[in-house]
C-alpha cells in the first residue's frame, strides 16, 4: 500500500494500471474475504451480474470504480465479510459490496505514485439491476475479470480525464 | 484489558461489525460498543456517554472523520479518548492531517486483525 508504484501521469505508468487494479481487488478479497480471487481461463457471459457499485474519483484522476456482479455473489460477499450466514449476510449485500469497492478504489489509488492525495472518493453508490446505462465522458477503460467462488466479477475503471 | 467501552464510526454497517470483531479478536473486553454512521452522529455519542476508544472511518456523508477529530477536543466527555482512524484513504497526507488534528493511530483499509490488535493495544496500554 506504498504510493512508489505505478505513475498518475505518464503513459508508461498507465500500462501498470490494470495489474494494479487486479492487485487491489485481490488483497482486499483475501484480507477482508477471506477468499482468494481466481481468473477465468475462458471467461463466462456477463449474465446476471445485477448487483454494480461504484465508487467516484475526483481531482488528478477523475473517474469511477466500478465492481459488479451477481446478486448471489454479493451475498456471498456479505457472508464472508461478516463470519455469518448467506440467509443472515443477505440484506447486508449492498453495504458489502459498497464497501468492497471503497476498499478497492482506496487501495489503488494509494498504490498509485501521486495520486494518494491527489484524488478524492465518493462514498459508494449501489445500483440493484442490469437493465440500465452508464452515460459519461470516458476516454479510457480498463477492465478486469474474476471468478468468485466460481462466479464472474467484473472491476472497471472508467476514466474521464 | 477488560470492560472497554468502544464507539465505532463507519457509514458501513458491516465495516463496523467487523472492526468490533476485530476489536474482539484482539483481545479486548467490549463492555459497551456505540455505533454511528458519520461524525456528526458520534459528536452525539460522546455528548452523552464515556467511551474508552474510538475507531473512525474518514470518508463519510455529512461530517467526516478529520472533521470529527478536530471537533472532539472541544467535547468534555472525550478528553484523552485515543481516536484510531480506520480508511480507505492511505496516503501520507491524510496520516499527517489525521495525527495533526488529535488522531492516536492510523489503519489502512483492507486490514487484518493483527493490524488492528497492533495499533489499538500499545495506544490503550499507554492510557492506563
Amino acid at each position: 500500500m506504498n504510493t512508489s508504484g505505478p505513475s498518475l501521469t505518464s503513459a508508461a505508468g498507465r500500462d501498470c494500471w490494470l495489474p494494479t487494479m487486479q492487485l487491489s481487488m485481490r488483497e482486499v478479497f483475501e484480507l477482508m474475504l477471506g477468499c482468494p480471487l481466481d481468473t477465468p481461463t475462458d471467461p463466462p457471459p456477463e449474465e446476471g451480474l445485477d448487483i454494480t457499485s461504484m465508487v467516484g474519483l475526483a481531482g488528478q484522476l477523475c473517474g469511477i470504480l466500478s465492481l459488479r456482479c451477481s446478486a448471489r455473489s454479493a451475498a456471498r460477499m456479505a457472508s464472508r465479510m461478516l463470519g455469518v450466514d448467506v440467509e443472515k449476510a443477505g440484506p447486508e449485500m449492498w453495504d458489502a459490496v459498497g464497501e468492497i469497492c471503497n476498499m478497492v478504489a482506496g487501495n489503488f489509488k494509494n498504490k498509485i505514485s501521486g495520486m494518494g492525495d491527489g484524488c478524492m472518493l465518493s462514498v459508494p453508490t449501489v445500483i440493484t439491476g442490469a437493465d440500465y446505462s452508464v452515460h459519461s465522458m470516458v476516454n479510457e477503460n480498463i477492465r478486469a475479470i474474476f471468478l468468485f467462488e466460481g462466479e464472474l466479477v467484473v472491476l472497471s475503471l472508467e476514466i474521464h480525464s | 484489558m477488560d470492560n472497554i467501552r468502544a464507539l465505532i464510526v463507519d457509514d458501513s454497517s458491516v465495516m463496523r461489525k467487523i472492526v468490533e470483531r476485530s476489536l474482539r479478536q484482539a483481545g479486548l473486553s467490549l463492555s459497551q460498543v456505540l455505533e454511528a454512521g458519520n461524525g456528526a452522529e458520534a459528536l452525539a455519542a460522546v455528548q452523552n456517554n464515556q467511551v474508552d476508544l474510538i475507531l473512525c472511518d474518514i470518508n463519510m456523508p455529512v461530517m467526516d472523520g478529520l472533521e470529527f477529530v478536530k471537533q472532539l477536543s472541544a467535547v468534555n466527555n472525550a478528553k484523552g479518548v485515543p481516536v484510531v482512524m480506520i480508511t480507505t484513504e492511505g496516503s501520507e497526507g491524510h496520516v499527517v492531517q489525521a495525527l495533526s488534528a488529535g488522531a492516536r493511530g492510523y489503519i489502512r483499509k483492507p486490514f487484518t486483525p493483527d493490524q488492528v490488535k497492533e495499533h489499538v493495544l500499545p495506544i490503550l496500554a499507554g492510557k492506563q
